[in-house]
């Protein structure tokens, strides 16, 4: 039984999160409770399956699941003409999304199964939430373009529905039309690129059009039609305007695992960079790493200084996230830009690229914290306007505790986890350019200061006699917010061993392009 | 709203056409043209006609969202135990073990040559195909009813 489990590792990743969501409108039937103790367990199966895959893969190197056949570990072989088998490819670099993705599920459902017990319209709340799930562990699981697509559109709708979920004056509906809308779009540009790449390479396997690319003219569109909506779904900056109004409006829960659903189209588009063209025409990936470059650059600054203006809680956090997804862009573009000169790539390519997916990881986590946080004071006072509130620290001691730990981390303060990922990112793009350096610390200055002002607003001063009602909120949004300040403390403490068992080898899977390609085509 | 007696009995006979005709295209998705989501919208059509020829009052009381929701939860359900059973009983996920299985359950063999194929020689592929259907027709149902509902405030 257990080793069956384990072989079918990747499908039961999906399976998980479907069949919890589907059960959860026959759940909800039977009870409230009887729907909490389900949405409980479905979403602790789905992180342990997500860790024990995770385990497996950096212990033993890339797994391959193929659906629908005789024997799931039947890859295709070099021989194959028509490689059209639906499989999944989960490397290190997947590996380490599956980690970030199960951390954080587990933490927002335990978080939401308190935070949101208040509202109605529950079963569809948790089925959405699930197949937000299920689809961002299949975006960063699946081998396949189409297979992308798909899991694409299944977290881009789920997101959209959980965006409106709350339905506040219209406010709400008007944000998650917004998203609907712009991802369609994205999805639609995205699905005509795979188009272009099938219609020439007559492969959807991402190993397979990868072994035959050429880059042609059509390449390059296909790779401008697949790079900027990925951009824009990760809410890179000159595309960057859904993400306020997204994550606003959104409830907190749902606004945190957002978080890493642009952090799987991060994880998408640094695999159609590096692992889809990567090795194509070196010299000219110059000039697509300082696309990245100036696009991260761009998008962290951007970022905080449109941050330093926002009065509602909410928004002022989603800018800060497009200020630090410009910090995973501009690591991965040093990288990038450097592709092609192996003794750069040596000296400080890989830091770069270390520290950017080092950073997706402690965002997920900081970032999470804090709309969590941001949540519970929302909970006990209905506000998220900072000039309303204020005096909090007297009676919601914990979430004050954990605010702390995040606005920290954040700003990249020792010995907190944002400063283990920032230096690594400070010290390699250094040496391609002092001035970025210097930019990129700029911004953590200004981060600090804008989460300084956050933190006066909302938790220092006397009591406020409106607020004389609050209390801590409810021991399971405590336990979720307790699960993510753990790991941010823990990784900060310790980022070494972190670095070496998780980071390195997904920045070697994603360098390693050949690699990806044999695990699917046999060594060729 | 409710229509002039033709459109009404021309929608009631037409109804259990429109449902048959949809659970045909559902059950023949692996050898025509349809399948799961197409013969599911041909059955929610039914119901669009019997919703645009009556009041929205009368119909609810024979079509409820509840029962709706439910064949919708129920049909997606239905597609993951199958995926799931392909787990258990072949080789991976979906994987199609009642294909040619000898099974009463859609498992003829195919001959050799060419060959159209007949309704009991799909495997699982007909039984997703009628988890789909399900889904759909109560998804589709679900939709309509909720967008029909605004209808009866707009006639005295």
């Amino acid at each position: 039984m257990f080793s069956f489990c384990i072989r079918h590792l990747p499908a039961l990743l999906i399976a998980a999160p479907l069949f919890t969501a589907f059960v959860v409108p026959l759940a909800g039937r039977l009870g409230s409770r009887v729907r909490a103790a389900w949405v409980a367990l479905g979403a602790f199966a789905t992180a342990g399956i997500g860790f024990a895959l995770a385990a497996k893969v950096l212990g033993s190197g890339p797994v391959t699941y193929v659906f629908g056949a005789l024997d799931h570990a039947q890859t295709l072989g070099a021989a194959a003409a028509f490689p059209i088998r639906i499989m999944f490819e989960v490397d290190a670099f997947s590996a380490l999304m599956i980690l970030i993705s199960s951390l954080s599920s587990l933490a927002i459902t335990i978080y939401s199964l308190a935070a949101e017990s208040r509202q109605s319209g529950l079963d569809i709340f948790y089925a959405m939430l699930f197949l937000l799930v299920a689809g961002v562990l299949g975006m960063v699981a699946t081998g396949d373009l189409f297979n992308f697509f798909v899991f694409l559109e299944i977290s881009s709708l789920a997101g959209a529905a959980l965006v409106a979920y709350r339905i506040d004056e219209g406010v709400a509906v008007e944000a998650g039309l917004k998203y609907a809308l712009l991802s369609t779009i994205g999805a639609l540009s995205v699905l005509i690129a795979i188009g272009i790449l099938f219609a020439q390479y007559n492969a959807l396997n991402l190993a397979a059009v990868a072994s035959r690319l050429q880059f042609g003219t059509l390449d390059k569109i296909a790779l401008v039609l697949l790079a900027v909506p990925l951009a824009m779904k990760a809410g890179a900056v000159p595309m960057h305007f859904w993400t306020p109004d997204s994550y606003a409006a959104a409830p907190s829960s749902v606004t945190a695992f957002l978080v890493v659903s642009s952090q799987a189209s991060l994880y998408a588009l640094f695999r159609i960079l590096y692992t889809l063209y990567g090795h194509l025409l070196q010299f000219s990936w110059v000039t697509f790493g300082w696309f990245l470059i100036i696009l991260g650059v761009l998008s962290a600054f951007v970022g905080v200084t449109m941050a330093l203006t926002q009065k509602d809680v909410k928004r002022l956090m989603a800018y800060h996230s497009v200020s630090q997804t410009g910090y995973m862009l501009l690591g991965a573009g040093v990288a990038l830009a450097v592709l092609g000169n192996a003794e750069a790539l040596a000296a400080f390519g890989k830091t770069a690229l270390a520290g950017a997916l080092f950073h997706m990881f402690n965002n997920a986590l900081y970032k999470g914290l804090l709309f969590l946080t941001a949540g519970a004071v929302f909970y006990r006072t209905g506000t998220r306007n900072l000039d309303r509130l204020g005096g909090l620290g007297h009676t919601m001691p914990w979430t004050m505790a954990f605010f702390m730990i995040g606005a920290l981390a954040i700003a990249g303060i020792p010995p907190f986890n944002g400063f283990a990922s920032k230096l690594l990112i400070y010290e390699s793009v250094y040496r391609l350019s002092p001035f970025l350096s210097i930019l990129a610390m700029v911004v953590s200055i200004l981060t600090l200061a804008s989460f300084v002002k956050v933190f006066h607003a909302m938790f220092l001063g006397p009591p406020r006699a409106e607020y004389a009602e609050a209390r801590e909120v409810p021991r399971p949004m405590l336990a979720g917010m307790a699960i993510l300040a753990a790991f941010v403390v823990l990784i900060g403490l310790l980022p070494r061993p972190f670095n070496d068992h998780m980071i390195a080898p997904a920045v070697e899977a994603l360098l390693d392009r050949v690699g990806y390609i044999a695990t699917i085509l046999g060594g060729s | 709203m409710q229509m002039t007696k033709i459109v009404r009995t021309t929608a009631d006979l037409f109804y259990p056409f429109c449902l048959t005709f949809g659970l045909y295209v559902v059950l023949h998705g692996h050898l025509s043209p349809g399948g799961g989501f197409q013969g599911g919208a041909v059955m929610a059509t039914g119901i669009a006609l019997l919703l645009v020829s009556r009041h929205y009052a009368d119909i609810t009381r024979y079509i409820r969202k509840n029962a709706m929701s439910l064949c919708e939860a129920v049909g997606l359900l239905m597609f993951i135990v199958l995926g799931l059973s392909g787990l258990v009983l072949g080789g991976s996920f979906l994987q199609n073990h009642l294909a040619g299985s000898g099974s009463w359950l859609f498992g003829s063999t195919v001959g050799p040559g060419p060959d159209p194929g007949t309704l009991a020689t799909s495997g699982t592929v007909a039984l997703l195909n009628l988890a789909v259907g399900i889904e759909v027709f109560g998804g589709l149902s679900i939709i309509l009813l909720y967008m029909l509902s605004g209808l009866e405030e707009d006639t005295p």
